[in-house]
């Protein structure tokens, strides 16, 4: 199953996309695991998720802390601590 | 009392303060007090010529009806509105609008107060500079301030 991947200000800046599909490896279970994952996809990301403690995560549009589990996510969006306003 | 259905709006377009709170107002006579929160652009010393409101759609409504949803848990309200702008702001303009309504001052503007700390840091909305010299800006960096200001509403 394929997981929509949404990235927001200079999260999308960096990877260079603002969303994309991936099929998740197996053994990716938290939000943790899937930063480290795509901080391993390039340099692009490796820029984007550096200090993966500041970037906020959100699953279905609901905010998540980094240790929820990612299963059965449809969405899941990535971003900078917001500054709305 | 019947449920209060807050009225969540997140729109390119400026707003109308006036409207807004005649919205919430018109036709009751049991309404006391109605405190109203106007969020401007600032040019920051003539530094900026705009800024530039990113969301994400979808979840700055949802996660915005959420907070309201709570204010309206917390406090006595009878009608809430909360409009968020989004796209290219020149300093001068709105960015954001809380109108709380409630028969008495305190609950009215608690929950306006409530309601703008949490939309800081919750709401899914990032800034982006844009200078007057036309040099390239950069992203807002949030504040710990906004953390702590939102913080001081948890409950046990």
């Amino acid at each position: 199953m394929s997981t929509k991947l949404i990235y927001f200000a200079w999260v999308r800046e960096r990877i260079g996309r603002p969303e994309e599909d991936v099929e998740l490896p197996a053994g990716i279970e938290t939000v943790a695991d899937l930063l480290r994952w795509l901080k391993s996809r390039g340099e692009e990301y490796e820029n984007a998720l550096q200090y993966p403690d500041v970037i906020r995560v959100a699953i279905n549009q609901e905010h998540v802390e980094h240790r929820e589990k990612i299963a059965g996510a449809r969405e899941i969006a990535l971003f900078p601590p917001m500054t709305g306003g | 009392m019947s449920a209060v259905v807050p009225v969540v709006r997140i729109q390119a377009e400026d707003f109308e303060v006036a409207a807004e709170i005649a919205r919430l107002t018109r036709g009751r006579n049991d309404i006391g007090a109605v405190v109203t929160f106007s969020g401007l652009c600032r040019d920051e010393q003539g530094r900026l010529s705009a800024l530039e409101l990113e969301h994400y759609p979808g979840m700055a409504e949802a996660e915005i009806s959420r907070i309201a949803g709570e204010a309206i848990e917390r406090w006595p309200l009878q009608g809430l509105t909360v409009i968020h702008r989004h796209g290219k702001i020149a300093p001068g303009e709105d960015i954001v609008l809380v109108v709380a309504a409630s028969a008495h001052r305190q609950a009215a503007f608690e929950a306006a107060n409530f309601l703008m700390d949490y939309l800081k840091s919750r709401a899914p909305f990032w800034k982006k500079e844009h200078h007057s010299d036309g040099s390239e800006g950069g992203w807002v960096d949030a504040k710990e301030a906004d953390d702590k200001a939102a913080s001081r509403w948890k409950r046990d």
